[in-house]
């Protein structure tokens, strides 16, 4: 079976500097991966060299969707093929009802796919099902996308995105952070629900707080740009316990 | 919005560089000899059976331009125009006077259809069957020199309300454009109202009488079709008291390697109570990438705010033109008067906008509202220039301006010079500018969700003119959306 | 350049045209500085005075301001000039190392030469010309418009000023104080040019006051230039509080190097006319400015203030700050620019320019303008103009604060937010004390 996604000796670079340094990755279909690690390991530029931000150059190794080279298809193909990045910080659109940044952002998913497009009462229905799950408030979809949210509602609006556009592999960067417990509970639930056989996630977090409401099936060790120790979800108690500070001398 | 989508496949189906309205009608023409005298004055006036009157102020505009100036202190750059190089004067070859429709040179109504413009009257009175919901506008057409066709003529008519060719009102009612034509942007204003005060050739001309709401929206379309050839309409609309009317203008002309110039004229009057809504989507052509060819827009406009509590609100949405020179005015006479000026200004190429308004707030309680949003692509200079003045007796004026500007591409810029004169203490005036560039990570955050980078500036760019676009009637809006769009066009490197 | 091109000249431009007729050959300066002189006036003769359609000086229209030239002020009578001791009131009680310049005239012997930090060189600005030393080094010359008809006219007529320069890496704990003096007892033209030097990472702080007898009315023409060089630091605070009479252009013109702060204010307090235009080029990398001015005007006082903020490299950050205080009949006038060059990616500059409006017949004008070549910017500019907040001034009635008195505390609070970024700690309070003088004295 092909994995989900597979990463091998993934090296990458910004602004000149070393941030991955041969780090290798398989996420099977049904599994949700946690990545752990000190603050500066790499978690985020990992985030975003899967997603294919500009300004990340590869300087070694590949990436496998699905079989497919990821490195061979912009960021927005990587998108329609099912690579979802839940943002730290999501970005504001002033101007952009939420609404419309959906229809906008599902249906070029759709046609690049070659599918159908998603009519405007259908997204709406299938929209504010998702929102009444999530604990969105309607009126929010028609304000401009993200801004004057808190972050709780940023938050969920990711989520909501995430549960709309259905995606294959969600990579989720520092999910927690900026959110109080109750918040985090709904995000944590909403993601929960996207649990699904054939669906893999990635959570990336610097505490473990979040890995009791989102389970991992393995919990990875990132420090100095590669994985360090794999474990079951018991290593993430254990790292709680003890800090990164041993892997940061290593990494020294 | 569905429209953002719309505006998304338009943008497909064209390729770079093809100005939609670029065709050139094939109609056989009748022009006035190249060159600028007062014969070719007497010439306009005589073609259009002009009262004595109407060829004396022709007259006297014609020799005050002779003695002025082209004004040099926008943001513009231009090779000197050869006024004695241009026809004056064009007009279809027709029939002297035409009975209906239907004898309208049909290549001209072939090219209205092209443009999208509803024009087809008898369609409609024959109770043809429309889409549900859509809107009745009246159309006046003008085509080069000449007003070709007016629809809903009997419909309005029944209202009261006077919407026809200037060349036609001239004759038909001639006490009323005698009594407010040049009352708002007397003859001597400026260099190039001086010049349309002298040759314009056709406009609109709409008279709404006191407490009529207007049926129906009022359009104008207008199209510079001949080689070689200055267009240089006038509109002039007077709504009495108590009355609403809203007018729309849109404008085009065919690709051309010889820059053209356009000097029209606009004048509002509003007396007590009656408001004025003036839309324009100006998509003139604006010459290519390397900045051959297109309009030269030099426009004047300017509403007179006469009567108490009076409103005039001008919308533009500006993609067109190879030059831009335009300041929809207010004049804020009346006692608790208000103006509004809403524009979108989208340069792209070696396109240079220079461009805003002005609020003069004369009477006693008189507001005004301006939300200005430039957006510079290519190699293009964008410029807002606005001056709001509030004089000795403007005791409670009040201004609020915004002014956004969006640079995409580091080979353009961006401008913004806002004139404030207080005469009054009591005046209280607000301005906010701002520029900036569309965030690269909001670009990336759209993209990793799928769209792509174009699709991601459309998005944005929609979100930043939103403001604007929500004063434009819908169709309007609609077609300025998709305008915004394909103006940008390879703006993305 | 707007102006056309003037073939009649007002009796002020032919009075220019005599006095460098007569006074050019006296002038110091070896042959560049006498060609560049000469070139200057040619250009200002050209187009003459500034006047309504000058577009830098739209609301300074210099031809109705001007009725005349003032004869060239001769060299300081002495027995004149000792009343410049106790010029420099703002800073009478902070020890400033006082440089004092009467009619023009750099004057070494009013002026506090003793203990000379090491690395502080202090000289007459004449000397410097006689030396054939450029009037206006290219970097500074890069900050200034094209044309600008002022500095035209002061670099053909300044004859003196102070030249100071301070070397790399030093820094002088005690301000500069340049103490600028019209002492005639009947109206002359007075032109002085000074400039300051900091060398990198050198750090500074200047004051500059120019004072003159009410009644008298004087012509003055002032210019400063300022250097300062990479990672310097450098802080200026210009008053002009000269007699009801006076007639003051001043132009400050610096160049910021890489890395380095500058931070200046303009506080206008006395003066019939005042145009007080500041041209200043962020010409480094990461260079950081603080630019304001306080107008104070009442009378029939007419007070303009004006900027030209170029931004020439990448990282710069800049804010601009400006506030009029307008009774009587007075006019106060704002005009900024902040240009933001191709080259200055990055920049973040926000300007802000308030006038309150005091009176009936108080006008005030304001044109805050950007300019921007760069697309990878944060800038913007607000403007307000109005009159006293009601309902703050009810609010603090209502607690018992007599109404004079309430307009007092929120005219202080609106000039505040300028003042209070002055760095030097007395010369803040002295400046805050200048402004409530100005508020009792208008009470």
């Amino acid at each position: 079976m092909t994995a989900l996604l597979e990463i091998r000796d993934l090296k990458a670079e910004v602004a000149g500097r070393q941030i991955l340094n041969g780090l290798d990755l398989t996420v099977n279909k049904g599994e949700i991966h946690a990545i752990m690690g000190p603050n500066g390991a790499g978690k985020s530029t990992l985030s975003y060299v899967l997603s294919g931000k500009p300004g990340y150059t590869i300087t070694g190794g590949e990436v496998y969707l699905n079989g497919e080279d990821l490195f061979a298809m912009e960021a927005d193909e990587r998108a329609a093929k099912g690579l979802f990045l839940a943002f730290q910080y999501p970005l504001e659109i002033p101007g952009v009802a939420t609404l419309t940044f959906l229809r906008s952002a599902l249906n070029a998913q759709r046609r690049k796919r070659g599918e159908e497009e998603l009519s405007s009462p259908d997204l709406l229905k299938r929209v504010r099902e998702l929102a009444k799950q999530l604990g969105i408030d309607p009126d929010m979809l028609r304000r401009p996308l993200n801004v004057g949210f808190s972050g709780g509602e940023k938050k969920r609006n990711e989520t909501l995105q995430m549960a709309l556009l259905e995606p294959k592999l969600c990579v989720l960067d520092e999910t927690d952070s900026g959110l109080d417990i109750d918040a985090l509970k709904v995000v944590a639930n909403g993601v929960n629900q996207l649990r699904a056989p054939e669906r893999g996630m990635i959570v990336i977090t610097h505490y473990q707080r979040l890995l009791d409401y989102i389970v991992p099936d393995v919990v990875h060790v990132l420090a100095a740009g590669r994985i360090v120790e794999t474990g079951g979800k018991e290593l993430a108690l254990e790292l709680e316990a003890r800090g990164y500070a041993q892997y940061q001398s290593e990494a020294a | 919005m569905a429209a953002v989508q719309e505006t998304i496949d338009q943008v497909r189906r064209i390729d770079v560089e093809q100005y939609k309205y670029g065709f050139v009608t094939d109609v056989e023409s009748e022009k006035a000899p190249k060159g600028l005298s007062e014969d070719i004055v007497r010439y306009i006036s005589a073609r259009k059976n002009e009262p004595e009157w109407m060829l004396e102020w022709r007259l006297e505009a014609f020799r005050r331009w002779q003695t002025m100036r082209e004004p040099e202190w926008a943001r513009v750059n231009y090779p000197p125009i050869d006024y004695q190089d241009l026809h004056y004067y064009s007009a279809p070859r027709k029939k002297p006077e035409l009975a209906s429709l239907d004898e309208v040179d049909p290549e001209i109504l072939k090219t209205y259809e092209k443009l999208g413009i509803p024009l087809r009257e008898q369609e409609i009175l024959a109770g043809v069957v429309r889409p549900e919901g859509e809107r009745r506008i009246a159309v006046d057409a003008v085509f080069d020199s000449v007003s070709v066709a007016t629809t809903f003529q009997a419909e309005l008519k029944a209202a009261g309300v006077i919407f026809m060719p200037i060349s036609e009102a001239l004759r038909e009612h001639p006490e009323l454009v005698r009594k407010y034509l040049g009352s708002v942007v007397p003859v001597s204003d400026n260099y190039f109202a001086t010049l349309n005060s002298a040759v314009f050739s056709d406009g609109s001309f709409v008279y709404v009488p006191e407490g009529v709401r207007c049926p129906m929206e009022l359009s104008t379309y207008f199209r510079i079709n001949e080689k070689n050839t200055g267009q240089f309409e006038r509109t002039l609309i007077i709504a009495g008291k108590g009355s609403y009317v809203s007018y729309l203008e849109g404008c085009t002309a065919p690709q051309r390697d010889e820059n053209q110039l356009h000097a029209a004229v606009v004048e509002l009057v509003a007396m007590d109570d009656a408001e004025i809504k003036y839309s324009t989507v100006q998509n003139w052509y604006p010459g290519n990438a390397e900045g051959v060819g297109g309009i030269y827009n030099f426009v004047t406009k300017r509403g007179d705010c006469r009567g108490a509590r009076s409103k005039i609100s001008w919308t533009q949405v500006e993609t067109g033109s190879a030059i831009t020179w335009k300041y929809p005015s207010c004049l804020l006479r009346g006692e608790g008067s208000s103006g509004e000026f809403y524009s979108i200004a989208i340069s792209n190429g070696r396109q240079q906008v220079d461009s805003g308004t002005k609020m003069m707030h004369i009477g006693r309680n008189t507001t005004s509202r301006i939300v200005s949003k430039g957006i510079s692509a290519g190699r293009s200079q964008n410029t807002y220039r606005g001056l709001v003045s509030a004089h000795r007796k403007a005791k409670g004026a009040r201004n609020f301006t915004a002014c956004d500007s969006l640079l995409i591409g580091d080979q353009c810029g961006a401008h913004t010079v806002p004139y404030m004169e207080a005469k009054n203490p009591t005046a209280v005036f607000e301005h906010e500018a701002t520029t900036s560039k569309i965030s690269e990570d909001v670009l990336f955050y759209c993209v990793q969700r799928g769209l792509s980078q174009e699709e991601a500036v459309g998005l944005v760019v929609n979100g930043f003119v939103k403001d604007v676009l929500q004063q434009l009637p819908m169709e309007f809006a609609v077609e300025a959306q998709k305008l915004i769009s394909i103006s940008l066009e390879g703006s993305v490197g | 350049m707007n102006a056309p091109v003037t073939t009649i000249r007002t009796e002020a431009e032919q009075g220019l045209v005599d006095a460098f007729t007569a006074a050019a050959p006296s002038l110091p300066g070896g042959v560049a500085v006498t060609a560049a002189r000469a070139a200057a006036f040619e250009a200002f003769s050209r187009t003459g005075l500034p006047h309504r359609r000058t577009e830098a000086w739209r609301y300074t229209d210099l031809r109705r301001f001007m009725r005349d030239a003032k004869p060239l002020a001769p060299f300081p009578n002495l027995d004149l000039a000792a009343t410049a001791a106790t010029a420099g009131f703002i800073a009478a009680d902070l020890d400033f190392r006082r440089l004092v310049v009467v009619d023009g005239i750099f004057m070494p012997s009013l002026s506090d030469l003793s203990g000379l930090e090491e690395g502080l060189t202090i000289r007459s600005f004449g000397a410097v010309l006689g030396e054939d030393a450029p009037l206006l080094p290219d970097v500074l010359r890069d900050a200034l418009p094209e044309y600008d008809p002022a500095m035209a006219l002061n670099a053909a007529l300044a004859r003196d000023g102070v030249w100071i320069s301070l070397a790399p890496g030093v820094a002088i704990e005690r301000p500069l104080h340049l103490v600028f003096v019209s002492t005639g007892e009947s109206p002359t033209s007075v032109f002085s040019r000074s400039r300051v030097t900091l060398g990198a990472g050198a750090r500074l702080s200047l004051l500059e006051t120019h004072e003159a007898a009410d009644g008298v009315a004087h012509q003055v023409n002032a210019a400063l230039g300022l250097l300062v060089g990479d990672a310097a630091e450098l802080t200026h605070v210009k008053v002009t509080a000269e007699g009801d009479a006076v007639l003051h252009v001043g132009s400050l013109i610096a160049s910021v190097g890489a890395r380095a702060k500058i931070s200046t204010c303009g506080f206008a307090l006395r003066g019939a006319v005042v145009r007080n235009q500041m041209f200043v080029r962020l010409a480094g990398a990461d260079t950081q400015a603080e630019i304001s001015g306080v107008s104070l005007l009442g009378g029939r006082q007419h007070v303009d203030q004006s900027l030209l903020l170029s931004h020439a490299a990448p990282g710069g950050t800049s804010r601009e700050t400006f506030k009029a205080v307008v009774d009587g009949t007075a006019h106060a006038a704002f005009q900024g620019k902040i240009a933001v060059e191709q080259a200055a990616q990055q920049t973040d500059a926000r300007m802000m320019a308030r006038a309150l409006l005091l009176s009936e017949e108080a006008e005030a004008y304001c044109k805050p303008e950007l300019e921007i070549f760069a697309d990878d910017v944060q800038c913007g500019h607000g403007a307000t103009v109005g009159t006293l907040d009601d309902q703050l001034k009810f609010y603090l009635m209502a607690r018992g604060i007599p109404a004079k008195e309430a307009e007092t505390l929120l005219i202080q609070a609106f000039v505040g937010e300028v003042l209070d970024g002055i760095a030097h700690e007395g010369l803040r309070e002295a400046l805050t004390a200048a402004t409530v003088n100005w508020l009792e004295a208008r009470a």
